[in-house]
């Protein structure tokens, strides 16, 4: 399935993984006008517990809704990185969080700091958002303009000078990671 | 027509649900939040009032189902929705509504059992007890859903035959549908069909609650609209009160069934892909049909002839499409997130036509693409 490009989203619950696939299948299905799917897989507890969130873009209708074989996998704590990373591809994307994940499985790994630039902000909560940003700078599957629409729709009032700040931040760390 | 101007909204399954439900005029919701199923009542809850309707939360899920069945005797189209747990505890409100002949929803999003199970994992351990959880030969209309899509349209079929047949009509989603979010354009009120209970045109001391009509579905008064009449879970007669005279009890049972079984045409909805000139046919609902879906893309691809029967309605089991399958194919795929209830009925119906083969996972997770095509090969 070549026109398949498939993300994980990953990390621990209360990170605000979920929401961030939301924003982003709604910045690539709603904005870019392309199929999308958006799942999740999470424990019953309220906080804490593995969580994760999946998006499946395609130019054609989509069947089966889940991944089958990774292109981008954002982990945002150390046990996402090590249960997810074999489900990426051999040559997927893989963006951690580098304020949980210190062992990172590949050289190639693009690290960000995205807990510590919210915290820096202002507001630890945003650190999802600051992974958006971070993804639509190492993949071409969503532009920024795209995101920025979706966060606008999504985002509380009072809150959208923050939420932006916290993408183009995100944006501006991958690229220094990616140099 | 204007629909090129309308937007697309991402939701998941339990939103088209609602929406689905509100198309097709529910206008009662009466429930206790239970995963995977809260999202229907948070946003029943939201919607409901501005429409004029009424959403309560009930003490547990016994009271949610008899709340449903009063308010759709008032002339409600009501709604309830839950998950295996809830389900079991309405199982014998279901009855009394099989045996009033009371139309209304139930919606049971499956998860993990028995008991508390897996509450954040998909099933579909369920289809069994959608058709006999409630005690007695009843009748029953049982539907499955597989996408948002489908979510919104057999939501809105499940409303219409419980109105047109005086039934109620569960409708099982799972925890892969429910929570899976796709791009969804909500029709237009105008453009979706939606029927009506009938109701007695006659002055109310010549209304026959229960009467024998050709049909088998007697008209039906609501509470307030000043016909007088009797509701009883007890079998009773044309008149709606309690009778042990055989031939009463026998000419009620049978007429409770007609009603369903001479509409089986109508009532027994399949989706067929591919299924004419394939080899290998899987006969799949709910979110694992799409897995079948896919699997028979890729095979095709491959240049194995594949094909999917997807089952919309589970119960009553649409003997006539499955036996078509199972005549022309070499062999039929039945895969379910169960130990094999439907592939059950499947064999039933299978009179030696061709082998039936199992594909079962209860870990629960969704059965991937994968799983189904390596049977595939096997095969071919």
């Amino acid at each position: 399935m070549a026109d398949r490009y498939e993300l994980c989203l990953s990390g621990f619950g209360g990170q605000g993984l979920i929401l961030a696939g939301i924003i982003l299948a709604e910045a690539i299905g709603i904005h870019e006008g392309k199929y999308v799917s958006q799942t999740q897989s999470y424990g019953p507890e309220a906080r804490g517990g593995k969580s994760k969130a999946e998006v499946v873009v395609s130019d054609t209708p989509i069947d089966y809704p889940k991944p089958t074989d990774i292109d981008l996998l954002l982990a945002m704590s150390q046990d996402a990185c090590d249960t997810y990373y074999i489900d990426l591809k051999a040559e997927g994307i893989l963006v951690v969080d580098s304020t949980y994940v210190s062992e990172v499985p590949s050289n190639q790994a693009i690290q960000v700091p995205c807990t510590k630039i919210a915290t820096d902000l202002g507001l630890k909560m945003v650190a999802n958002i600051v992974s958006l940003g971070a993804i639509s700078e190492v993949s071409d599957c969503v532009s920024y303009a795209s995101l920025k629409k979706a966060i606008l729709t999504r985002a509380p009032k009072g809150t959208e000078k923050l939420n932006l700040a916290a993408l183009s931040e995100g944006a501006k760390a991958a690229k220094k990671a990616m140099s | 027509m204007a629909n090129k101007d309308k937007k697309s909204v991402l939701i998941q399954g339990n939103q088209a649900i609602v929406e689905g439900a509100i198309a097709a005029g529910c206008n009662f919701y009466a429930g206790y939040p239970i995963t995977p199923a809260t999202e229907i009542a948070e946003m029943m809850a939201n919607r409901l009032p501005r429409i004029g309707g009424t959403f309560i939360q009930m003490e547990d899920e016994i009271a949610s189902m008899g709340a449903t069945v009063g308010a759709a005797l008032s002339g409600a189209k009501a709604l309830t929705a839950t998950s295996g747990p809830g389900f079991s505890l309405k199982q014998e409100i279901i009855g009394y509504a099989c045996i009033t002949e009371v139309p209304c929803v139930i919606v049971n999003v499956m998860r993990g059992g028995p008991s508390t199970g897996l509450p954040t994992c998909p099933s579909q351990g369920d289809v069994m007890q959608a058709r006999w959880g409630t005690h007695g030969d009843h009748p029953i209309i049982v539907l499955a859903v597989s996408s948002v899509e489908d979510s919104f349209d057999i939501t809105v079929t499940a409303f219409n035959m419980s109105e047109k047949f005086r039934t109620p009509v569960i409708l099982l989603s799972d925890e892969v549908v429910a929570h899976t979010r796709e791009k969804f354009e909500i029709p237009d009120p105008e453009d979706v069909q939606v029927y009506n209970r009938v109701k007695p045109t006659v002055p109310p001391e010549w209304y026959i609650p229960y009467e024998n009509t050709a049909r088998g579905v007697p008209p039906m008064a609501s509470f307030g609209d000043g016909y007088r009449y009797h509701v009883t879970g007890l079998v009773h007669d044309i008149h709606g009160f309690p009778t042990e005279r055989r031939e009463e009890v026998k000419a009620f049972t049978e007429r409770i069934h007609r009603k369903i079984s001479h509409f089986y045409k109508e009532i027994q909805i399949v989706k067929k892909y591919m299924t004419e000139d394939a080899d290998v046919n899987i006969i799949a609902y709910g979110s694992v049909a799409r897995s079948a879906i896919h699997a028979a893309k890729e095979a095709r691809k491959q240049g194995f002839k594949v094909g999917v029967l997807q089952l919309v309605t589970l119960f009553p089991f649409p003997r006539k499409d499955v036996e078509e399958v199972l005549r022309s194919s070499k062999r039929v795929i039945v895969p379910e997130m169960n130990m094999g209830q439907i592939a059950r009925e499947v064999k039933r119906v299978n009179k030696n036509y061709t082998r039936v083969v199992k594909l079962n996972r209860y870990d629960g997770s969704l059965i991937n693409p994968d799983e189904i095509l390596r049977l595939i090969r096997e095969a071919l």
